[in-house]
């Protein structure tokens, strides 16, 4: 092979700054929301943050999977893992809207509230501001650490110190643990209280099977954008995209499964805590989003992905990938948005019955698109630094060789 | 079907290499020569003797769709004849036929019917077990498990001519060719 080095394609620079012009406009938009529909802005902000963060952290824990399980098609993507990992930091900053509007979003945050609401005193222990704040800089802290030392030891590796390999190999384990863990009081903290009442011990399980599946269909676009150009072309075959593809289907499994496993113990037991979780989704014009999201992200991916030419085929495979992030969006957003009225209020912020229903506000399409840009530009910016494959690692040559694809 | 010549059906002519490169040449000389009933034998996998063989996308996975589509419509009719038609009892205020507590034994049964389907199907299209294989009449042949390559040619092809088959055979430098008696 003539060039060893894998320097990434000169054309990421363009794609990189047509992303920063698009998140500048959507945060440009998202600003005149902020000024003239706040509620509306934070609901939106915390949909649209939740889905990019799932893109940075679905990233690093298939990351410390491929660390831990080896394997030809995490060995191709690792420096994608990794500079999706590395936008962490940018993600840290732009949890600072959600802090802003907790007001908004959170009823346990207002003490008038909770004193009417004997339910929330018993949870005032966990649920109260200064701890809420705590525990999320103690993810935040976890989160950027582990993509901080990965990603430090593999640019090691290149510059061809061996004893990193069983470092990171370590990490990852402990580091799935972690993950595992926080993600789940993330999920409980982030979305499950906005209706404080409520719970579900599956709920972080669904955010886990949610952010593997934006990851991996962020994967596939990347890879199938590099496959097409020097010096990836050489190296992205059909056997790797069968397997993000196969990947693709289990993760796209597993989040349904999660999903049904929830919605069957609640429609089993069928208790007034947590029925209305449901009842609030199956009316009101929200059940046609319930059916379309059964249908969209499972029954139709889940047939496609069925096929073997499907999953060979990046061309095909990458519609596939750009329909399960749109259907991520949707899926988030049937997570918030049926708590919040029309009008951006939560439904359990005042006391009594309150009715929502099925809306769209236009910052729901703006803040996707300009966390998304900004996000995007930053994964350019961190892709372009190194080389696009671990050039260094031991078990790189075995990767490239094996025609299999595992 | 009695024959009126005197020399007795062979199963067919094989050919012998000692390497894989001449094999899946020589299957691909035969390919193009327009054969299509025959086999190759190696001690290791060959990737690349599946295209040289010209042999076709395996019928397995429709086999496998149609044995989940049928375990899951089973189980699911299952749930609904016995907790609908047979033993409708009301459990918790539900109605008799709330479909959310049939998926987990229709997902089961789905796996279940692909799975048998994908064993069983797998078995009968490949013919195994088989006790009994004429190639291995050839003394020759057992050495198939451990540094000889094989080609055969069997008898059934429509291009199959004693004669013509050996010089064609013999035109590939082989080690050596047999006749398989069957």
């Amino acid at each position: 092979m003539a060039d060893t080095s894998y320097a990434p394609p000169a054309d990421i620079d363009a794609r990189r700054t047509a992303a920063l012009v698009a998140g500048l406009l959507g945060l440009a938009v998202c600003a005149v929301g902020f000024a003239v529909a706040r509620d509306q802005f934070f609901r939106a902000w915390l949909i649209a943050y939740l889905l990019w963060l799932g893109v940075s952290l679905g990233s690093m824990g298939l990351m410390m999977i491929h660390h831990l399980s080896g394997g030809s098609w995490g060995m191709v993507v690792r420096r994608v893992f990794e500079a999706a990992s590395r936008t962490l930091p940018l993600m840290t900053v732009l949890f600072v809207p959600v802090w802003l509007g907790m007001a908004t979003l959170y009823p346990w945050t207002h003490p008038e509230h909770v004193a009417a609401d004997e339910i929330l005193q018993h949870k005032a222990a966990y649920l109260n501001t200064p701890f809420f704040l705590l525990r999320a800089a103690f993810y935040f802290l976890g989160w950027n650490l582990i993509a901080l030392f990965l990603s430090r030891w593999s640019k090691a590796q290149d510059e061809g110190d061996t004893a990193v390999t069983r470092k990171m190999q370590r990490l990852s384990g402990g580091g799935l643990v972690f993950y595992a863990l926080t993600i789940t009081a993330a999920a409980v903290d982030w979305v499950m209280s906005i209706n404080p009442h409520w719970f579900s011990t599956l709920y972080g399980f669904i955010f886990m099977g949610g952010q593997g599946l934006s990851a991996l269909a962020f994967v596939i676009l990347i890879a199938a954008f590099l496959s097409k150009r020097a010096p990836m072309n050489d190296v992205l075959k059909a056997n790797h995209f069968h397997d993000f593809g196969k990947l693709t289907l289990a993760f796209v499994m597993l989040w349904a499964y999660f999903q049904f496993s929830q919605y069957l113990l609640i429609y089993a037991a069928n208790l007034v805590e947590e029925i209305p979780y449901y009842i609030t989704r199956t009316t009101h014009g929200w059940q046609y989003v319930a059916l379309f999201l059964i249908l969209c992200q499972f029954i139709l991916p889940f047939s496609l992905l069925l096929s073997r030419d499907l999953k060979r085929a990046s061309n095909r495979l990458v519609i596939v990938a750009i329909g399960l992030l749109v259907m991520r969006f949707i899926d988030l957003y049937f997570l918030v948005s049926p708590e919040f009225d029309a009008a951006g209020m939560n439904l359990h912020m005042e006391a009594g019955e309150h009715e929502g229903g099925f809306f769209l506000h236009w910052l729901d399409i703006a803040a996707p698109v300009g966390i998304g840009g900004i996000w995007v530009w930053m994964f350019f910016t961190q892709l372009r630094q190194r080389p696009l494959l671990p050039i260094r690692d031991p078990y790189l040559q075995d990767a490239l060789e094996s025609t299999g694809g595992h | 079907m009695a024959h009126v010549h005197d020399v007795p059906a062979a199963h067919g002519l094989m050919a012998e290499f000692d390497n894989p490169t001449a094999l899946v040449e020589a299957a691909n000389r035969a390919r193009l020569q327009g054969y299509t009933q025959m086999d190759a034998y190696s001690p290791m996998p060959i990737p690349e003797l599946d295209a040289a063989l010209g042999i076709k996308k395996t019928k397995l996975p429709l086999i496998v769709l149609t044995g989940g589509i049928l375990g899951g419509l089973g189980g699911y009719s299952l749930e609904y004849w016995s907790s609908v038609i047979a033993y409708p009892m009301v459990i918790g205020g539900r109605p008799f036929h709330s479909w959310p507590q049939f998926i987990p034994v229709t997902f089961e049964t789905t796996i279940l019917g692909a799975a048998l389907s994908a064993v069983i199907g797998m078995f009968v299209l490949n013919q195994l077990p088989q006790p009994y294989h004429p190639v291995f009449n050839v003394p020759e042949f057992a050495r198939a498990s451990r540094d000889r390559f094989f080609l055969c040619i069997e008898s059934t092809d429509p291009r199959y001519d004693r004669e013509a088959t050996r010089t064609f055979l013999d035109g590939l430098h082989p080690l050596g060719v047999s006749e398989v008696a069957s």
